[in-house]
């Protein structure tokens, strides 16, 4: 764990870089981390998956590129435009929710 | 007296039902195990087929010759799993109560998953090693090839058996050598994930032999479709990859049933309490195998650690007691490297395959991540223990949990 200031506050982030808890994220945060990611601007798509992996999350599903794919609301080529090189990983960095545990 | 129905007669199921028969008395239960089809294949055999060292009547037995006499075998497929009325509704639409429900109906390949894959090319230029069928195609096809470039493509993520296709292009290497015609391949190795393997120290491990037997291996390439006309595979990320032979390992997927009957996540895989293995539908239902959406491997190793704690928790269940979280996702893989020399990774949910020495610490006479003769005896044995021991509800000297005793530091 260790801690890092983005977008003017001061938080604690994990091993990963992946926020250590959901309830310090904000949209500031998503912008900043995105940034730092490569995606200079977060649009009206972008919003919409992140809400998506928030709500899935909440809901205690575990998240795949496939399981987004089918979501409606993007697919997976959009995905991959969206955030590009791992989106899985960068969606669900953006977006606060824990690193999707990795397949064995 | 409690009913058991048991569903699926493969490698999980059938070491549950003859653990099951020795360790509760015949009067206090009564099972039933059901599956579609009469034979019990020995998948880890399938890897051997297409470079002819195990031919297809190596590879299977009748399941009835592995079931115990006192257990009800009905051979048909299944319509749904009704969970809600505890019952099973076969294909004739007969119904089929229980009061414990085990799934152990396991994965399978969805080549269909993958856009263009079963077009012109399939079977032609474009093979799978995980059915028996397709072992068989593609022996036929290997023996008679030229060389050219061969692509082996994982789709994606999980996969039954995740180092089978990393023993595939190790035994490729070896066999081309053999046929005088390595010098005419050239191996690709193209994988989702961002190495050899899922875990870092076994990737990097791994990795290098992989380097060292010239095989190429490209990471990070999510395949979304392929051209069997231009004999091109492309990827999400915009990649393309030219190939002469494709050995495709598509998608994998649980049961048809699974998904038919809402219980499974968008694989078809079954959301399963990590440690306990109950079912997180309902709790007089367990699940075994490769049917679980668990993070620990899809292979015979992990159902046999998982087979023993999932009857304990049963018997739990049917006496009233607390579940015991036991399962630690122990999983314990050979890995044949050609030249007659194997690879053994020993690993979990939480400590990853480390060197070391395996099962008597400091002895061995397996040794852990390393690549050995001994090994890959190993290996060709289990064939044997396979169906001598463990598919008769017997025990290798093997604790479920994995130890840490013997393997090193790194």
């Amino acid at each position: 764990m260790s801690q890092k200031e983005i977008a003017g506050v001061t938080i604690d982030f994990d091993e990963s870089g992946y926020l250590s808890k959901f309830e310090d994220w904000s949209k500031e945060i998503a912008t900043a981390l995105a940034k730092e990611n490569g995606i200079d601007e977060l649009t009206l798509k972008h919003w919409e998956v992140i809400e998506y992996i928030q709500k899935e999350v909440q809901n205690g599903a575990a998240l795949s590129i496939r399981k987004i794919g089918k979501s409606g609301v993007v697919d997976i080529k959009e995905f991959y435009n969206l955030f590009p090189d791992g989106p899985l990983k960068k969606a669900t960095l953006i977006s606060g929710v824990p690193k999707p545990s990795g397949c064995v | 007296m409690k009913k058991i129905v048991i569903l699926g007669a493969g490698s999980a199921g059938t070491m549950i039902v003859n653990k099951l028969v020795k360790m509760i008395p015949e009067d206090e239960i009564s099972i039933t195990i059901i599956d579609h089809s009469s034979i019990h294949y020995y998948q880890p055999g399938f890897l051997f087929i297409p470079f002819g060292i195990y031919s297809k009547n190596m590879v299977y037995k009748p399941r009835r010759d592995y079931l115990p006499n006192n257990v009800d075998f009905i051979q048909t497929k299944i319509d749904l799993i009704d969970v809600e009325k505890n019952q099973i509704i076969l294909e004739d639409k007969k119904k089929v109560k229980y009061d414990f429900l085990i799934i152990a109906t396991g994965s399978k390949i969805a080549p269909e998953e993958i856009d263009g894959l079963t077009g012109p090319g399939w079977k032609k230029t474009i093979f799978d090693f995980y059915t028996p069928e397709g072992a068989v195609d593609l022996a036929h096809f290997l023996r008679y090839w030229k060389g050219g470039k061969m692509v082996v493509n994982i789709a994606e993520m999980p996969i039954k058996c995740p180092v089978a296709p990393l023993e595939f292009v190790f035994l490729a290497d070896w066999w081309f050598t053999e046929q005088g015609i390595r010098d005419k391949v050239e191996i690709e190795y193209v994988t989702p994930l961002s190495g050899a393997f899922t875990k870092p120290i076994a990737s990097k491990y791994l990795g290098e032999i992989v380097e060292r037997k010239n095989i190429k291996i490209v990471p990070d390439f999510n395949v979304s479709s392929v051209d069997s006309e231009k004999k091109i595979i492309s990827s999400y990320e915009g990649k393309e990859l030219d190939y002469d032979l494709l050995v495709s390992i598509p998608t994998n997927m649980g049961a048809d049933v699974i998904g038919k009957s809402g219980l499974g996540d968008d694989l078809n895989f079954i959301p399963t309490e990590k440690h306990t293995l109950v079912s997180k539908i309902k709790d007089n239902v367990f699940i075994a195998g490769d049917a679980t959406n668990l993070q620990s491997s899809k292979a015979g190793s992990v159902a046999h650690f998982e087979a023993e704690i999932l009857i304990k928790n049963l018997i739990r269940r049917m006496d009233d007691m607390e579940m015991m979280p036991e399962f630690d996702g122990h999983a314990n893989c050979y890995i044949e490297s050609g030249f007659g020399k194997g690879i053994l990774i020993d690993f979990n949910y939480d400590t990853e395959p480390l060197p070391g020495k395996f099962p008597i610490p400091g002895f061995g006479p397996f040794s852990l991540l390393q690549e050995t003769k001994m090994n890959h005896w190993g290996k060709m044995t289990f064939r044997w223990i396979y169906w001598n021991i463990l598919m008769r509800g017997g025990e290798p000297p093997l604790e479920a949990q994995m130890s840490l005793k013997g393997k090193w530091k790194v």
